[in-house]
């Protein structure tokens, strides 16, 4: 089988990506999705609070998708669903398997990563104590209550407060479960601050920073667990131990793209961001491969996610058709309160968009970019948070002839 | 009437029930647990001893360089995967010496082969990723690796298509003299048999206590693991132990069949038969002694964690005896059991053979079973073929391990046949991947629910009351 442009998911980002490119003129296009529909993880999102940048008004995940999805739909992308991508080459070769075709293989000219990301697991927490059943990922609460129509405990105790945790917090609220704390490792929440005024703190839910659980209790079902204050180094400290019965514990310790196969495409990747290294067009080291979305780097809102797709599906076309000439080989840099840059290098002379998240929570603070020692760029913030990403602008006469950009944070006094 | 039933469907009893197999005999394991291999079969460090760390002349000696002999070809026949990767026992200081030294000497007491002090070049040039530290290391090239677990439920899924039963949740509760033999009781069920083997892990003193035999002890010690991601190329190949001390073996660090690296175990003596569970105290310390010999262990990629009660008996050494007629003692099968588990088996059987006066062969025993992990490892035309017999095959259910449904439906319907999640895992990897079943979790549910034929919320993790789900939304009462 032979392809323009493939995309591996058929999330938002993939779908955004086929409608852009598709709009850009390409049609030869493929989505392979491994789920049996598309629109990836919203199909489960059934809150609202999508789509307000995007569409100006708020909607649920599947309305959102399903706004994408038609889109797809009108346009004749094909989009081959229940289809699992095994491999992906350097030379743009692709190995999928499904019920129909078996193993096979795609040659493609373009290919747009959009594969997402995966929740953090237990077993990577290191937490002491039995392994009996009750204890998930909030994502598959979220499938379990919201897809399969099960609820999967009575009495909830949530390790971490990034933005599903919190919104599980509030569904198993509504489904009748009692959420008796959400336990956050840092003195801050990793979730959108929205979510925990409108999640927990209407719900009259806890939520306990600078807590873990140190111990999960329990045979066959989980009976309790026990929490604890951790100290500056978040080291659990023995004297605030307590226990708490319940019958579940849900986690939500972070989510990680999903870059089995772009790793195995030999493309750079970003120790920080754990996705591909790529430029201003979303094109990763590899010529011709793009990535957007949550493969990418771990997005906030959706909005955005559809956003980054849309500059990776045009830049595809672009590719494919042998327009646009990449002159500039500049490469961003980020002190330690900037944790990382997407891109994290440019490639053109054009004005640009710079996301990126801060390490820690910081209050009047400019953001700061230099060009050698020459500081070209500065914009006032009056409070960053590890959970909201930000992004600046910058017009493409600033770093005309640069060689690297340095973003950092400084007070602003 | 069964002739014989096994009590305890782990490692133990599932050979015992394989080699019985093999003769005109009525068999039935009796497991308390929703699966086979729950106990000390579960969680062990998976490890084929060469044979030089017990005592010569001892029961455990003696079976343990048997059963190595006997593993690659019942490995083989199973279908079971099995790497003659050799281990090494780390020298670092003078005193550690005279220590190898007796090893060495004891190992070829015991019939070791192939058995080396090797200096700290050679060591070096096995074992690049081995800290500067060691100066010496016996070699003992027989060491081996094998999935316990995954050897258990081939062995009596095997026994099993050779026509043994397998009774699960049947917790023994009494067993009566009745007659030429004897009643096996549960809560629900009695079960009418002449020979009893008592293959019950830690539980193993309380069986014997009920036919009157108070002659041992069995005490659990805890075993804490961390289970590591898997790497194209393992950071080490040999199973890594340092020098016994009085506090015995200690850390080993040990590639897997599966190619993850595991770390382990702690030892800690506890009451409680019943409760395995993991401390930070024992990942610290695992860690800490890891570090010692494999200094760039990356604990940073630890996948899971777990902990196993090792069934320590009250003399030392295997207690196989027969205190009554009929009733067989397979007790306080302690490290090396795994390794010993062919050739204690092998040795009950000829103790039964020895009261019957013989035993009659079957003529179409099947000694081969084909590996559950068969479609894994096929070529791409051959799982084309199959995905053309069977769609299921293409369809990929755990993303992570890459596993089919195909494969997970198989679990569920091969002798003994999957019935929770975890049953799925262990044998077919779905949810064992980095995603810990975070993805596939709620779809092998529904697998299993459809494929037997129950409610969605009645599948368990684990069988019992390890339920899944506790209702249905809208209809479960706060």
């Amino acid at each position: 089988m032979k392809k323009d442009l493939v995309i591996i998911g058929g999330g938002p980002a993939g779908m955004s990506a086929a409608v852009a490119a598709r709009q850009s003129g390409i049609s030869d296009i493929l989505i392979l999705e491994r789920d049996e529909h598309l629109g990836g993880i919203l199909q489960q999102c059934i809150h609202n609070g999508f789509g307000l940048h995007r569409f100006g008004e708020e909607l649920t995940g599947p309305e959102y998708a399903w706004r994408y999805e038609k889109m797809v739909r009108e346009f004749g992308i094909e989009a081959m669903l229940n289809t699992m991508v095994l491999e992906i080459t350097n030379e743009k070769r692709i190995i999928a398997t499904n019920a129909q075709y078996g193993i096979f293989e795609i040659e493609a000219k373009a290919i747009i990563l959009a594969m997402g990301c995966r929740e953090r697991a237990k077993g990577s927490l290191n937490i002491a104590g039995t392994r009996p059943a009750g204890i998930y990922s909030a994502g598959t609460a979220q499938k379990y209550v919201n897809q399969k129509g099960y609820l999967p405990g009575r009495e909830v105790v949530i390790l971490g407060s990034g933005d599903i945790g919190l919104i599980m917090a509030r569904r198993m609220t509504l489904e009748g479960a009692k959420v008796k704390a959400v336990c956050e490792l840092m003195p801050y929440s990793g979730g959108l601050a929205r979510n925990i005024q409108q999640c927990l703190k209407d719900f009259d839910i806890p939520l306990l920073l600078s807590h873990t659980v140190v111990e999960i209790h329990g045979k066959d079902r989980v009976e309790g667990v026990t929490i604890a204050q951790v100290d500056e180094r978040r080291k659990p400290i023995d004297a605030t131990r307590q226990y708490i019965p319940c019958d579940t514990l849900l986690l939500s310790v972070g989510l990680i793209p999903e870059n089995e196969l772009s790793k195995g495409a030999g493309i750079c990747m970003d120790g920080v961001t754990k996705g591909a290294t790529v430029d201003q067009d979303r094109e990763t080291s590899v010529d011709g491969i793009f990535a957007c979305g949550n493969v990418l780097h771990v997005h906030d809102l959706v909005d955005f996610v559809s956003q980054e797709a849309e500059t990776a599906g045009k830049s595809a076309a672009a590719y494919l058709t042998g327009s646009g000439q990449k002159t500039e080989d500049i490469s961003i840099r980020t002190d330690g309160k900037i944790r990382y840059t997407v891109p994290q290098n440019i490639t053109r002379s054009a004005d640009v968009e710079v996301y990126f998240r801060v390490s820690d929570v910081f209050r009047n603070v400019n953001v700061c970019v230099y060009q050698g020692n020459e500081k070209i760029y500065t914009k006032k913030k009056g409070k960053v948070a590890p959970g909201e990403m930000e992004r600046i602008a910058l017009k493409k006469e600033l770093f005309a002839g640069a060689k690297e950009l340095v973003f950092t944070l400084e007070d602003a006094k | 009437m069964y002739d014989v039933v096994i009590i305890g469907a782990g490692v133990v009893g599932g050979l015992i029930a394989r080699a019985l197999s093999a003769c005109e005999l009525k068999v039935c394991i009796v497991e308390k647990e929703n699966d086979v291999a729950m106990g000390t079969t579960k969680a062990n460090s998976a490890i084929v001893h060469a044979g030089f760390d017990a005592p010569a002349g001892s029961l455990k000696a003696k079976l343990n360089v048997r059963g190595s002999e006997l593993m690659p070809q019942i490995a083989r026949e199973l279908g079971v995967k099995y790497q003659r990767n050799g281990s090494l026992v780390l020298g670092f200081c003078k005193e550690d010496r005279a220590a190898i030294e007796a090893l060495y000497e004891r190992g070829c007491q015991n019939g070791v082969k192939d058995l080396r002090i090797l200096n700290q070049e050679e060591v070096r040039a096995l074992e690049p990723a081995l800290s500067k530290e060691v100066l010496f290391a016996l070699h003992a090239p027989t060491g081996a690796i094998i999935c316990p677990y995954e050897l258990t439920i081939a062995a009596i899924g095997n026994a099993m298509d050779n026509g043994v039963a397998l009774l699960r949740n049947f917790e023994v509760t009494a067993i009566r003299e009745s007659g030429d033999g004897y009643e096996v009781c549960s809560q629900e069920q009695v079960l009418q048999t002449r020979n009893i083997i008592n293959a019950a892990g830690v539980y193993a003193d309380r069986i014997a206590a009920m036919i009157g035999d108070t002659s041992f002890q069995i005490h659990p010690r805890r075993g804490e693991y961390l289970l590591l991601d898997r790497k194209k190329e393992p950071l080490v190949h040999h199973t890594i132990f340092r020098t016994p001390t009085k506090m015995g073996k200690g850390i080993l660090v040990t590639p897997t069949v599966d190619g993850n690296l595991l770390a382990g175990p702690t030892s800690v003596d506890q009451g409680d038969k019943e409760t395995a569970a993991t401390t930070a105290d024992g990942f610290a310390q695992i860690q800490k002694q890891a570090r010692e010999y494999v200094p760039s262990i990356p604990f940073g990629e630890t996948i899971t964690s777990f902990c196993g009660l090792r069934a320590v008996g009250s003399t030392g050494d295997f207690m196989i005896n027969v205190p009554k007629h009929g009733f067989f003692n397979v007790a306080g099968i302690e490290s090396p059991g795994l390794s010993a588990s062919p050739a204690i088996a092998e040795y009950v059987v000829g103790l039964l053979e020895k009261q019957e006066g013989g035993l009659q062969r079957k003529q179409n025993y099947q000694p081969y079973r084909e590996p559950d992990h068969a479609f894994r490892e096929a070529s791409i035309e051959e799982k084309n073929a199959r995905i053309r017999k069977d769609p299921s095959y293409g369809k990929i259910v755990c993303r992570c391990e890459r596993i089919t449904e195909g494969e997970i439906l198989h679990a569920i319907h091969t002798n003994p046949g999957a019935q929770d999640l975890d049953g799925v895992k262990r044998r077919t990897r779905a949810q064992m991947g980095r995603c810990q079943g975070g993805f596939c979790g709620p779809q092998i549910v529904e697998l299993l629910a459809r494929e037997l034929q129950i409610p969605y919320e009645q599948v368990t993790k684990s069988g019992k009351a390890s339920y899944v789900n506790v209702g249905k939304t809208k209809e479960v009462e706060a």
